[in-house]
Parts: C-alpha cells; structure tokens; sequence
C-alpha cells in the first residue's frame, strides 16, 4: 500500500514519473482547450499548432538557429566570464576573513540591485552592442555566485585543514590541494544552479538595440501579437535550460565521481 | 626509522587563554605540566570542555600556548609538522582521493617518490586490515574503516609521536572495541609515542601505560595513575578485578570534575 499522504515517504519511480507526466498533459490539455475552443482569441494564446508551425518555419528559414546562436553566446560568455571571477574569489572569501571583509559591503549591496536598474548606466558606459549584453549576464550571475560559494568554502571542515597541517602541508598547499578540491562539489553544484538563473536575464539582456537572440524574437513579436512565436521562444529557452542543466549535471558525475551526492 | 630515543614530549606549566569577540578572556587550560617518555603510550582523560583538544592542537602546533613552553625531543614546537602526526575524532579523509592516494599524502608533500610511498602505504593499509580497498573512496567506506585510514595515513609519515584526539569517540562499541585492540597492535609494533585523549573511562585504562586526569575547565591536570596491567592486552582484561579497581578511581577523580563542569544544579 503506498501512502502518498505520509510526509517523507518513497514513492515508486514509475510513480513519479507518472505524476509529472500527468501534470504537463493536463497543461497541454487545459491549452487545447482554451485555444481550439476558442475561450481565448488568438491573438492572446495562440493553439500548439500555430506554435510547432512556426517553430516549423523557423527551422526552415534558419531564423531559429541565429536567434539561439546569439543568445548562446551572450549567456555562455556572461556566465564564463562571471564563474572565472567568482569560484576564485568565493573560495578566497569564504575562507580568508580580509577577503570577506573587502568584498561583503560591495556584495550585500549589489546582490539585492535588479539588474535592470544598472541597464541605463550599462548602455551610458559600454553601449548597446553586444557587451551590454554580457554585461547584463555577468551582472545577473556573478553577486549570486560569489555569495553562493563562499558559503561553500566557509563549509569545508575545519578539521580536514588542520589535519593537513599535520601531514606537513603548508599554507600555498592547503589551498590549492586541499581548500580548493574539497570545493569542487559545491561550485559545481552552484554553478549550475546560476546557469539557470542566467537564462532567466535573458530577456532583459535582449532588452536593448537587439537584432537577434531568443529574448530579442520575443519582444519583436509582442509588437505584432505573434503569440505562437512568443510561446515558441518561451519553450526553447525552457528547452536550453534544461539541456545546461542537464550538461552540467553529466559533467559533475564525469569529473566529480568520487562525490556521490547528485 | 627514527632513532629509539625520539618521541619524547614536554609540557612546561603551559596555559592558554582564548580571547573571545566580545573581548571575554577564557581560561581552557591552567599550569599544565608533563612529561611523556618515549614509546609511552599516555592517555589524558577529563569531562568534556576541559581543554583536552586545545592541549592536543598545542602539541600538534595547531594552537600556541599563552604561557609555558612544548618541546619535542628538546625542541620547541612552533607550529604543525609532520613528525607529529594527528587523528582526529572527526572524519578528516579528503573525499576525492583514494584510500591509497589518502595514505600517501604526507609522504607525496615531502617528495617521497611514488615507489617508496606506494609500498609504504600498502604496507600500512595490510597493517590496518584494509588491502583491498586502495583503490575505494572515502565515501565507499564505513566510519570505523575511515578512521583506519585515518590511522594509516598518520602513520606513513613515520612520525615521533601520534596525537589521536577521541579518534573512536564517533564509533559504535563494538567497532571501538576492536580499534582499541588494532591501535595497541600498532603501537607494540611501531613503539612511537602516542598521546591519546578520550572521555572513555574504559578506553583510557585499556590503552595507557599511564592516564592523566583532568579537572573541569580551566583544565588542570588533577591526578597521574600508572596503569601496570601487562601487555599484550585483550578484551579478558576488562573484567578483571585490577581493571575494576582502576576504573572506580578513575570514576571518583572524574566524577567530582563533572559535578562542577555541569554547574550547580
Ligand atoms: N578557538 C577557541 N576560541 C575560544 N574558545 C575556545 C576555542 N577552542 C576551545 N575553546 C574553549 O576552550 C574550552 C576547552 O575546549 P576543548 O579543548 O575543545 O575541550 P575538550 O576537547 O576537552 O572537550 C571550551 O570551553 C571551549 O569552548
Ligand atoms: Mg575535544
């Protein structure tokens, strides 16, 4: 008997499985009838055929890969630029007091700024080509990561430090082969946890002087109440995020196997 | 090999004093003095909180003393090294290196090359009763079986005394049981000094050539026994009326310090 009411209980994976399935087709369902009904006007929500259309087209025309191109590109160089800072600078924070020290005032403030209020002054200082964009991005991750793992390295057992001293290892050493490893899961961890929410500044990155990108082909479709292209850039960046998730998650497994926890 | 003679360790009338945030200065250890020969194997019992660890971190270079002075063999001690070698009560192993690679840390840093330190460290893990497992993570393995480790990656760094601060403290009876016995094995072979600490009033008895007792914090070392049962020693011992008798005293030293480490009541 499987007690689905019991907090904290196990339940069977083709359960589970099952449960989510049910919950997407119920969606996709209550779409259908909304939309082939006609309980809502078109051009408020357009039917799942309009959408695999024009994802159709797009595909067709090549118009879908330039716009996930350029979007692949600003999100990968604002997290790559972002993560290269903030591991080295997390770990440093997280376990040295005068790093912490230097850079919790300026983190605690930048943390808390939506990104969307500094855009003005991204476009007055760097413009509207493509670096404001990465900007946006790098902005949108970095404050988050750096808190995230420093927290990490806060984490890492004082015990496994001083026990390392005591195996002869100096200061230079507990750092780079001891701090430093004993991170790895946790940043790896966080790491994927900010790619996701890179995706979420997407849009906003796109807000400004775009000719291409997903968050661009879904603004430029608000104009003309495109509804199924707006649906369509929805899913596929729903889609990309999933697949970065999912890539690091592989990733870890391959370079961290002796860390068990996924 | 060190020489027959290295190992001894001593304590000169050290105390230590912790400055807390709000600037309260703490008393963990008053006037402590000892002296541990060579290949001893000593065991410091006392209530918890009583500075056992500080004292330990102290001779390890892990802490330094506010007053008195540590020497090793004559030398003083001024910071961590390893020819002194520590096991925690924690599990310490690094997560992402093999048994094997764990027991070669020590002897990888000093430039050991990989030979030597691969058949050292096979030869402790034989010793430890875990050949097999150089290849397994940490993770893979139970917490008697990490302490092991633990044990045998001190060791590869040949030191002149082992520190072990309540290095079975986390385990089940049974499984301490048998470390004790294992650890004794140990020492009869490799003859280093150990400087054990536990609160097991068993342990501390089964273990020693000596037990310090401590006092309620600020620790202060209250009585010295000599634990004369012979050697080599089994679980049989346990139950004989020597060990009985040891044990109550024990019991009565340590007793009064609990009372007044648990306030009044
Ligand atoms: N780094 C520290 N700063 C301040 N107080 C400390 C520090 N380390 C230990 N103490 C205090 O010193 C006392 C002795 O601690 P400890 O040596 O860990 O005791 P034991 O190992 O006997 O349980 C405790 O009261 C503890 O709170
Ligand atoms: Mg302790």
């Amino acid at each position: 008997m499987i007690d689905l009411l019991a907090p904290k209980t196990e339940i069977p994976a083709g359960l589970h499985l099952a449960l989510g399935a049910a919950a997407l087709l119920s969606l996709l369902g209550l779409w259908c009838l909304l939309s082939y009904g006609g309980y809502v006007r078109p051009d408020f929500l357009a039917t799942p055929g309009q959408v695999l259309l024009a994802g159709w087209k797009g595909v067709r025309t090549g118009t879908l890969f330039g716009h996930i191109y350029s979007s692949l590109v600003v999100i990968l160089a604002g997290f790559a630029l972002a993560s290269l800072l903030a591991v080295p600078l997390g770990i440093l924070m997280g376990s040295f007091q005068a790093v912490a020290a230097v850079l919790e005032p300026i983190t605690g403030f930048m943390r808390y700024l939506p990104v969307s209020a500094l855009i003005p002054l991204l476009i007055l200082w760097i413009g509207i080509g493509i670096e404001q964009k990465i900007a946006v991005i790098f902005l949108g991750t970095f404050f988050q990561q750096l808190i995230l793992i420093a927290d990490v390295s806060a984490r890492v057992s004082k015990d496994l430090i001083d026990v390392s001293y005591t195996l002869g290892a100096s200061r230079a050493q507990v750092v780079t082969r001891v701090l430093l490893p004993a991170c790895l899961p946790g940043v790896m961890d966080n790491l994927r946890v900010t790619m996701g929410w890179a995706w979420t500044y997407l849009v906003v990155a796109e807000l400004v002087a775009a000719n291409s990108g997903l968050g661009y082909m879904i603004l430029n479709a608000m104009r003309g109440l495109f509804t199924d292209v707006i649906l369509l850039g929805i899913f596929v960046i729903g889609l990309l995020g999933l697949l970065t998730d999912l890539l690091f998650k592989l990733l870890r497994r391959w370079l961290l196997p002796w860390s068990a926890s996924f | 090999m060190a020489a027959n003679d290295a190992g001894a360790l001593a304590i000169e009338q050290v105390a230590v004093h912790f400055q807390s945030r709000a600037g309260r200065s703490v008393t963990a250890l008053e006037d402590i003095t000892l002296s541990i020969p060579p290949r001893q194997l000593a065991v410091i019992v006392g209530p918890s909180g009583c500075g056992k660890s500080t004292l330990l971190r102290l001779v390890a270079g892990l802490n330094r003393p506010s007053a008195g002075r540590i020497t090793l063999d004559g030398r003083p001690i001024k910071g961590p090294g390893a020819e002194r070698g520590m096991v925690f009560q924690s599990y310490t192993l690094f997560p992402w290196l093999t048994v094997q690679r764990n027991v070669e840390f020590g002897p990888e840093l000093k430039g050991v090359a990989a030979a030597e330190r691969g058949r050292r460290a096979q030869a402790l893990l034989q010793e430890v009763g875990l050949a097999g497992f150089e290849d397994a993570y940490p993770s893979q393995l139970s917490g008697g079986m990490m302490q092991r480790v633990a044990l045998a990656r001190a060791l590869a760094n040949e030191p002149e005394i082992l520190l072990m601060d309540e290095p079975f403290g986390a385990l089940d009876s049974q499984t301490r049981a048998l470390m004790q016995e294992l650890l004794l094995g140990i020492w009869e072979h490799h003859h280093k000094t150990v400087l054990f600490i536990t609160h097991d009033i068993d342990e501390a008895i089964f273990l020693g050539d000596v037990v310090h007792v401590m006092t309620a914090r600020p620790g202060r070392i209250k009585a010295t026994l000599p634990i004369d049962l012979p050697r080599p020693r089994g679980p049989e011992l346990l139950t004989t009326p020597a060990f009985a008798a040891l044990k109550r005293e024990v019991m009565a030293l340590l007793r009064a310090e609990a009372l007044a480490a648990a306030g009044p009541a």
